[in-house]
């Protein structure tokens, strides 16, 4: 059986890789969408500064105007991530009303701001710094681009070269043989995999002696993210693919499954205020589960039984369709 | 003889129509069986059937008296009519490709030989002309050493002289004492090959027995062929005549008292032809209707 589907597997590899302008283009296109994001989002987009405040809540400096102001618990869990938000200058200043303390980012500009404006209405605020790199947009944005890339290369590369090869009757051509549906799907699958992951690893490194990424977690823990995220995507490439022999009509399925991930996954922002709904649904879709856990991973440095939601999701997704891709699955027409 | 296949009661509707209707025959072991026929007469369908491509809407396949499964193409070599194979990979890459999904493979550098696929073995299989792909496709075919092998017209589109290659390969495989299962709608291919045909028209079997014996069977003398306007106004009403791309065919039961005949009514034999009776003939006798 392994020699079978390792035949097929070194095939599939050869495919892609002889050919240049898909190669190029898939190396190039996620490339050009990081570095065009990070020239258009270079400048800050917040209009507003941001204050986290411990304790009271109802301070003379909590009135004042133009400061959105985030409340946190006083358990340590919360402290924690308040601390890394302002390390990461998604906050400007973080201030506990009760213990008279407040914590300064030195690196951050509105952190000064904002200190003057405490000092000013709360003199005698013990002064204590965090330091931390700043997260820019382009950090945040970075693992949705790589996991959209990633759910092309799934969906189309799997999904369309399957229909490609039913078309053709590449698949005719392989049903005469002993080869059967599971190892010659296994075989996409694990070719898939290896594509994704080195041309992912290839584009992160690339880019990032470049944008210097923000990345405080595990990278072996983001690799098991992304190999898990890749399998989900690939086992729903195998259902959309499994019987038809339409480019068009399967080009239109694999529209209709991406379109929602990229718009619903949070690639590009966050859905923390969207309605309820729109998070449920994006619940159910695997890149959200990939982009939320490789986020959880690389920002706030989540280990991976911190985002074992989303871990436990890609693996029952990758379950399920790879159980219904396979019950699906045709070679080419009614035969043995 | 040992009997590899049997055929039996085997259908196959599509929708409304009937591609293959209650045919029946057998194939015995090491002999060349074509399945001849015009397009459309059901030959892909019954192959592909064979093949275990196409699911038989009812009847009865057996190989070596069992029906068959998935392992039985272990023992299968299979061309089809038209395929594809994986892009970018040379000829070479694809043999083994195809050779590593078989548990037991014949020698790849005979087969290479036989095929003679030496020259471009490092050549992506898309950049061969139609003669080299068809050789490749036969050694695909040939990969795992099989006892029965079936090429659905293995030669359609191929020049004169890639054809006549390509049936030399059939006679050194038949040599090999090799089952072989084969679609036409060549007639003079099916001569050339076959030492039992099955002729199909619409879905039927019409005719079943050797090239020789179907001849014979069928035909009587030779046949005189002349131009049609040698024959405008003469009464043929004694012969056995039939009419085809602007010749009469005559049946000459004796040769000789025919053409004396026709030079007694004054019929002039400019561009005469007189020739023995082939299947095109015989198609053309049983359905009325050429082959091509």
């Amino acid at each position: 059986m392994f020699k079978r589907f390792y035949a097929i597997f070194i095939a599939r590899n050869l495919e892609f890789w002889r050919d240049r302008a898909a190669l190029g283009w898939n190396l190039a296109f996620p490339i050009l969408l990081v570095v065009g994001f990070a020239a258009i989002f270079s400048g800050d987009g917040r209009s507003m500064y941001k204050v986290g405040l411990i304790g009271d809540s109802t301070t003379a400096f909590s009135s004042t105007k133009y400061i959105s102001f985030v409340e946190y618990q006083s358990e340590q869990q919360s402290l924690d991530r308040a601390m890394l938000k302002l390390q990461q200058h998604s906050l400007d200043l973080l201030v506990d009303s009760d213990q008279r303390v407040y914590w300064v980012n030195d690196t951050s500009p509105k952190g000064y701001i904002t200190e003057k404006l405490l000092l000013h209405s709360e003199p005698g605020f013990e002064r204590r710094v965090a330091t931390g790199k700043q997260i820019r947009y382009v950090d945040w944005v970075l693992p949705g681009i790589l996991g959209m890339n990633m759910m092309f290369s799934c969906l189309f590369g799997v999904g369309y070269v399957v229909v490609r090869y039913r078309k053709n009757s590449v698949l005719k051509r392989l049903q005469a043989t002993p080869l059967n549906a599971l190892e010659f799907m296994l075989a996409q699958v694990a070719s898939r995999l290896v594509i994704v992951l080195v041309v992912v690893s290839i584009i992160y490194l690339g880019c990032d002696l470049f944008f210097d990424f923000y990345m405080i977690g595990n990278y072996i823990e983001l690799l098991v993210v992304t190999l898990l995220g890749t399998m989900a995507l690939i086992s729903l490439s195998l259902i959309v693919a499994s019987r038809s022999q339409s480019e068009e009509l399967v080009g239109g399925l694999l529209n209709m499954v991406s379109w929602p991930m990229m718009m619903l996954s949070g690639v590009w922002f966050s859905l923390e205020g969207a309605p309820e709904f729109i998070q449920g649904v994006s619940q159910l879709l695997p890149l959200t589960h990939l982009v939320e856990a490789a986020r959880g991973v690389m920002i706030n440095g989540d280990s991976l039984w911190d985002v074992k939601y989303n871990v436990l999701s890609l693996l029952g997704m990758t379950v399920v369709f790879t159980a219904v891709g396979a019950y699906l699955f045709r070679w080419d027409s009614d035969g043995r | 003889m040992k009997t590899v296949l049997e055929v039996k009661n085997l259908t196959k509707k599509f929708k409304n129509l009937t591609a293959v209707k209650d045919i029946s025959f057998d194939v015995p072991e090491g002999v060349c069986f074509g399945l001849l026929g015009p397009n459309g007469a059901g030959k892909t369908t019954t192959i592909e059937m064979l093949e275990g491509i196409v699911k038989p809407s009812s009847g009865e396949i057996l190989f070596y008296g069992k029906p068959a499964d998935k392992s039985i193409y272990n023992t299968l070599g299979v061309q089809f009519q038209s395929t594809a194979i994986q892009d970018y990979l040379t000829v070479k890459e694809t043999l083994n490709m195809f050779c590593a999904l078989y548990p037991q493979t014949a020698d790849i550098d005979e087969l290479i030989t036989l095929c003679e696929l030496g020259d471009f073995l490092k050549q992506d299989h898309r950049k061969l002309s139609g003669g080299q792909k068809q050789r490749l496709l036969l050694a695909l075919a040939l990969i795992n050493d099989p006892n029965i092998i079936f090429l659905d017209e293995p030669t359609t589109g191929l020049d004169p002289h890639a054809r006549r290659n390509f049936w030399d390969l059939i006679t050194a495989i038949k040599a090999k004492k090799k089952t072989i299962l084969l679609t036409t709608h060549y007639m003079d291919e099916a001569e050339y090959l076959c030492d039992d045909i099955v002729i199909m028209d619409k879905g039927e079997i019409i005719a079943h027995n050797s090239p020789d014996a179907l001849l014979a069977e069928h035909f009587e003398g030779a046949i005189i062929r002349l131009p049609m306007e040698n024959l405008a106004g003469f009464d043929l009403s004694d012969y056995t005549v039939s009419q085809r791309n602007g010749f009469i065919h005559i049946t000459a039961f004796q040769t000789e008292v025919t053409i004396k005949q026709l030079i007694d009514q004054g019929i002039s034999l400019h561009g005469l032809v007189v020739k023995s009776p082939n299947l095109d003939d015989l198609f053309l006798k049983l359905t009325g209707q050429q082959l091509l």
